[in-house]
């Protein structure tokens, strides 16, 4: 059974739906409308709750020296994500008119829109600076070069990363705002992207959302809402590395440029041909649904002994053999103009989580460098990788069991 | 123009300058009025050291910004564009220390202080930034004496106003923040010395009228809140030293050499004290109006 990336929302297209509704549990399904998301629990939001429709990735670097005030900036934003998430403004009022307002105002009298907050360290955050060095773990290994790279220094890395999520844009730009508010003195913007996708409003459907190359991105996707499954892709556990990230995950973030232009003036065929299934449908090429196990289509052959699916196609490379998968929130992105070439500058913001990204990411994506026909009409240009700390509890904050 | 000048009440001249206050500050006047005296005199009594302190070195500083400017307009007549251009950045330290104080009085800072893009007339463009592009940009000043002229007539006015100005705590707490609000707005891109590069002068002197406010009141905001007085100290050190590494004998170094690395560190560092600086307002009770 191929689960849609949005197992999140709804389940599954085709023959299999009681299946599908069985194994949804009920206490996973996305929740009603104006309910705020948990911020409180054994793992961080923002992972396996279902991706509204807007994401700020913030990645930023410690301006201080000092562990006190990185657990102060911390623990203050633990404060400012419970309040966030609750739909309430961060601070505390005061009468003094004198004074700025602890909260910027922009989400006043909104909803909390499902607004979540994730928050990782990168493998900077480990150097000589705090003394973190011998708990840096393993699977926070700095990424390899990849074929085909094209990596600038301005959107890659960080000391700290943070996933916003929200319905709506303002309420997802006001939570990072008022964070990167909290940690002035202490921490600066080191790069952020901004992200969009479909969702249900303009899709009545509920199909598999399309990136923007017009492709539905992601359904391949595990279902999140398996907790076995999640256990075993994304959840670090206690055989997995350092105790102090059981709970935690693996946050691979790259942000791919599209080169539109190019995209749009390839033929409907050679599209087809570039993913490796239908645009229209999304059923694998030689396939009828998007539900058609894809492991199979990839085994077809045409009367002339060719795959149907070519050896190049990105479906291709990027399942192998359907071992090895990570959990992808996928955001398209569009910056407006790029003003060197005159183009759109759009692309995809890859943000996609696992227990160990040596595994899981970076085997996959050795299969796409050099090798993926999409490479023609793509380009890596940003790239990071955070541990996602552990979810924290009332008392407790984000990042207490790195750096007490 | 500057928020706060809506609050300033030069003493003798109030109903003749109110106008001209609030005419300068356009929508901005939730501003005290000649007929509710009272909330200004309580804090007068209050505050009266503190604003007293820092009275005392506003007047410093007008006092040697007619010096500087005496001598600066000199080289100008002298015709001495070395000279000039030596003085010029030293000679406008004084009044960027007590900016929003300055621009309170109506015209006077667009006449001392217009950049070329200010300026909807180009003909009636006048005061330091005019004879900064004579100097730098036309390297011709030939024609700059009367221009030296009406500064110097200027910056006297300046000084003879600013003898009346009543300062509250209001507008010091707000003026700290302002200050370094001129930095970010026009000192970290470079626009304010379009042509001399001399941002440097100008960005430290609006930083250390920052901190003079903030060395008056801090024995008071100790008592309320040592963890914000230890907070703005640490964030002045660090960005001064950060200034610091630009200096060079006798001054600063080129603004226009800095990279944009460079550039964008020093303006999260003005950020960084920013922010708690905006907190001042604390130490102000009975602001819930």
């Amino acid at each position: 059974m191929i689960w849609l990336p949005d197992g999140w929302a709804k389940a599954v297209i085709g023959g299999s739906l009681m299946a599908a509704l069985v194994l949804l549990p009920a206490a996973t399904e996305a929740p009603a409308e104006s309910a705020p998301l948990p911020f409180y629990g054994e793992h961080q939001p923002g992972i396996v709750t279902p991706p509204p429709g807007f994401v700020y990735f913030v990645a930023y670097d410690l301006t201080t020296l000092k562990k006190t005030e990185v657990q102060a900036l911390l623990k203050s934003w633990t404060v400012a994500a419970a309040q966030l998430m609750a739909g309430k403004p961060v601070g505390d009022a005061t009468d003094n008119r004198l004074l700025p307002p602890a909260d910027t105002g922009e989400a006043e009298g909104l909803s909390a829109a499902h607004v979540t907050i994730t928050v990782g360290a990168g493998p900077s955050l480990f150097d000589k600076r705090f003394g973190l060095e011998a708990r840096r773990p393993p699977a926070l290994a700095d990424l390899p070069a990849f074929a085909d790279d094209q990596l600038r220094a301005e959107w890659c890395g960080g000391d700290l990363g943070v996933q916003v999520c929200a319905d709506d844009q303002q309420v997802a730009f006001h939570a990072m705002r008022n964070l990167t508010r909290l940690a002035r003195g202490v921490a600066v913007l080191r790069w952020t992207q901004a992200g969009f996708v479909a969702k249900t409003a303009v899709d009545p459907r509920n199909e598999t959302p399309r990136n923007l190359q017009g492709f539905k991105d992601g359904t391949d996707n595990p279902n999140p809402n398996d907790t076995a499954l999640m256990n075993q892709v994304v959840w670090a556990q206690s055989t997995d590395g350092p105790r102090w990230m059981v709970g935690g995950s693996y946050l691979v973030v790259r942000k791919i440029q599209i080169r539109v232009e190019a995209w749009d003036r390839d033929g409907l065929k050679d599209q087809e041909n570039v993913i490796g299934r239908q645009k229209n449908s999304g059923a694998p090429l030689g396939g009828l649904a998007e539900t058609d196990f894809l492991g199979t289509a990839l085994t077809k052959k045409t009367a002339d002994g060719q795959p149907v699916i070519p050896d190049d196609a990105h479906v291709r490379l990027a399942r192998g053999d359907g071992s090895v998968k990570i959990l992808r929130r996928g955001y398209s992105f569009a910056n407006g103009l790029d003003f060197k070439t005159g183009q759109l500058d759009a692309g995809l913001l890859f943000l996609a989580f696992q227990k160990d990204p040596r595994y899981q990411f970076v085997v996959i994506q050795k299969r796409l460098a050099g090798n993926d026909a999409l490479n023609e009409y793509i380009q890596h240009v940003g790239s990071a990788v955070f541990a996602v700390f552990p979810g924290t509890q009332v008392g407790g904050y984000l990042g207490k069991t790195l750096l007490d | 123009m500057s928020g706060i000048c809506a609050r300033l009440i030069v003493t003798g001249l109030v109903a003749a300058s109110l106008g001209l206050l609030l005419a300068s500050c356009g929508q901005q006047s939730s501003a005290p009025v000649a007929n509710s005296p009272a909330p200004v005199s309580h804090a007068m009594s209050e505050w009266a050291a503190e604003i007293a302190s820092y009275r005392n070195f506003v007047i410093d500083q007008v006092d040697a910004l007619l010096k500087s400017t005496k001598d600066f307009t000199t080289e100008i007549n002298e015709g001495d564009i070395a000279e000039a251009k030596a003085v010029y950045p030293v000679a406008r330290e004084y009044y960027e220390r007590i900016e929003p104080i300055a621009e309170a009085f109506g015209d006077l800072d667009p006449h001392i202080d217009a950049r070329a893009k200010d300026v909807v007339a180009p003909d009636g463009w006048r005061g330091f930034h005019r004879i900064e592009k004579a100097l730098w940009l036309d390297q011709n000043i030939s024609d700059q004496a009367p221009v030296a002229a009406q500064l110097l007539a200027d910056v006297k006015l300046l000084r003879a106003k600013v003898e009346t100005v009543d300062i509250t705590i209001e507008q010091m707490v707000i003026g700290a923040t302002e200050l370094l609000n001129e930095v970010s707005s026009s000192k970290i891109t470079g626009e304010e010395e379009l042509y001399s590069h001399t941002d440097f002068y100008d960005f430290v002197a609006n930083v250390e009228g920052a901190q003079k406010i903030f060395t008056v009141l801090q024995p008071k905001i100790q008592a309320i809140d040592a963890n914000l007085v230890q907070t703005i100290s640490d964030r002045f050190a660090s960005l001064l030293g950060a200034i610091g590494a630009y200096k060079q004998a006798g001054g600063y170094v080129s603004y226009n050499a800095l990279s944009s690395d460079q550039t964008r560190k020093l303006s999260q560092a003005v950020d960084a004290l920013a922010e708690p600086l905006s907190n001042l307002g604390k130490i102000v009770k009975g602001s819930s109006q």
